[in-house]
């Protein structure tokens, strides 16, 4: 495999999904989904819209409730809504389609008030650290800014450096890319492949077939909310064994 | 008019208790009315029921009747007897404007995305954390003007209290009229009071509104 799986993939489970169902109303979005997800592990879900991909996103950090089977982060299974559940959010990162930083802080104040208020850091350390993790995803001179100033790229890094502030020990990513112009596209991609290279363990969402080839150890394959296929990106790439991922393929990898 | 200026000390008294009633229940009605609007958006249901049920009886209450059960009902009951008029003004008017705040704050909630309260939760701030740094000081930009208003209808309503003994200005303006034949100018003298204190509301919104714009 490439460069990006070597660091220490192990063998320390930490996401595991047990026969997870979800409904809305008659739909069945989530269906008896079992995934495991070991340390440093970088895995891209994909599939058709609709498919479920970012309901399951959303459900690691109950985002979204589930209604059957069971979700554990580092062998404890998610807790109920309350002071619990926000300190196991606080462990994982989670960057959405639509970037959602604070419009009415400036981008170091994003940066920094997950670390002040969940960490109880002191101001001077936490604004030191964001300062470095901006610099770190190319936004540093961005800092005094507020994010509508900001170009999609530039708001979608400084989410991830939000994220990456809490010190999580996953991270999700919810279609990333997807509210991107095409030239942004690759930057913020670019940071995602330097986590992975980096030993972060990601779970992502994303229609990027290349990020999948070059970052991804494991491919998730799904539709109508189920798990169709589970491989390695060579392996799903050049022999999908599901009809439907065949299909899928077909269609996004003509042009 | 000569009454006037033979007794103004009389009238800055009473545009002196119209500002301490409209500040102190502006500040209260704020203060209460956001708690409520906070109970009304949580995820706790039997609150979210005691906020509901809050704003459904005291707006579908005349002022007058609020103040009737402060001044008049509650001191029968045992309550508020012995506290002080203008205390017990402040009551009335808080109890009766923060259900109105409640509302004005509520839909500036509704109107923050919900990616940034998701995003709030994310990083593992809590329901109160996520609420007071990240949702309600949007939800305030963006109900500056209709919060205006509650203030201004605020401003104006604590001329109910006049008819409760507190000589505010309506009720220092009926004593003059009920010595005067000059009607007119003592209306007109007591009006201008009200405009100078809305005028102050509407003119501290706009900064607001300048202000927030200019930050983001």
């Amino acid at each position: 495999m490439t460069a990006a799986t070597t660091p220490e993939t192990g063998t320390e489970t930490v996401v595991a999904l047990a026969g997870v169902d979800k409904w809305f109303g008659p739909l069945h979005v989530l269906q008896g989904i079992d995934l495991t997800v070991h340390r440093g592990e970088v895995v891209v879900v994909i599939g058709p819209s609709g498919s479920g991909k970012s309901t399951l996103c959303r459900a690691i950090n109950r985002l979204e409730t589930i209604d059957n089977g069971s979700i554990t982060l580092e062998g404890r299974p998610l807790p109920q809504e309350g002071k619990e559940l926000a300190r196991l959010r606080s462990d994982v990162g989670m960057v959405f389609q639509s970037f959602n930083l604070f419009a009415h802080k400036t981008v170091l104040e994003n940066v920094t008030l997950g670390p002040i208020k969940v960490r109880g850091t002191k101001r001077t350390d936490a604004e030191k650290r964001a300062r470095e993790l901006l610099d770190r995803v190319g936004v540093g001179q961005q800092a005094a800014k507020y994010p509508a100033q900001l170009s999609g790229g530039q708001q979608q890094r400084v989410a991830i450096a939000r994220a990456l502030a809490m010190d999580p020990t996953l991270m999700l990513f919810d279609e990333p890319t997807s509210a991107l112009d095409p030239e942004m596209i690759k930057e913020v991609l670019d940071v995602m492949v330097d986590l992975a290279r980096g030993g972060m363990t990601m779970i992502v969402v994303t229609h990027e077939m290349g990020f999948a080839r070059t970052a991804a150890d494991r491919v998730v394959f799904m539709s109508d909310g189920a798990i169709v296929e589970e491989s390695t990106p060579d392996d799903f790439f050049t022999n999908p064994r599901s009809e439907r991922a065949q299909d899928f393929l077909g269609k996004i990898l003509k042009h | 008019m000569d009454d006037l200026l033979d007794q103004y000390d009389l009238v800055l008294q009473a545009f002196w208790l119209t500002i301490q009633l409209s500040v102190l229940s502006g500040l209260c009605s704020l203060v209460f009315g956001t708690l409520l609007a906070a109970l009304r958006v949580g995820p706790i249901s039997v609150l979210r029921a005691a906020g509901t049920t809050y704003v459904a009886l005291v707006r579908n209450t005349p002022l007058l009747l609020v103040f009737v059960f402060v001044f008049i009902a509650a001191p029968n009951l045992g309550w508020f007897v012995g506290t002080p008029f203008l205390v017990k003004g402040v009551i009335a008017m808080s109890v009766y404007t923060s259900a109105f705040v409640c509302e004005a704050v509520r839909s500036g909630v509704n109107a923050v995305s919900v990616g940034q309260a998701e995003a709030a939760r994310a990083i593992g701030l809590t329901f109160t954390q996520t609420m007071g740094s990240v949702v309600l000081p949007q939800a305030f930009r963006a109900v500056v003007p209709p919060l205006a208003s509650v203030l201004i209808a605020m401003t104006k309503n604590t001329s109910i209290a006049a008819v409760f003994g507190l000589m505010e200005l309506t009720g220092r303006m009926r004593y003059f009229t009920n010595n005067s034949a000059d009607d007119t100018v003592i209306f007109l003298v007591f009006a201008a009071f009200y405009i100078v204190l809305v005028e102050l509301i509407s003119a501290g919104a706009i900064g607001l509104e300048r202000r927030w714009r200019a930050a983001r």
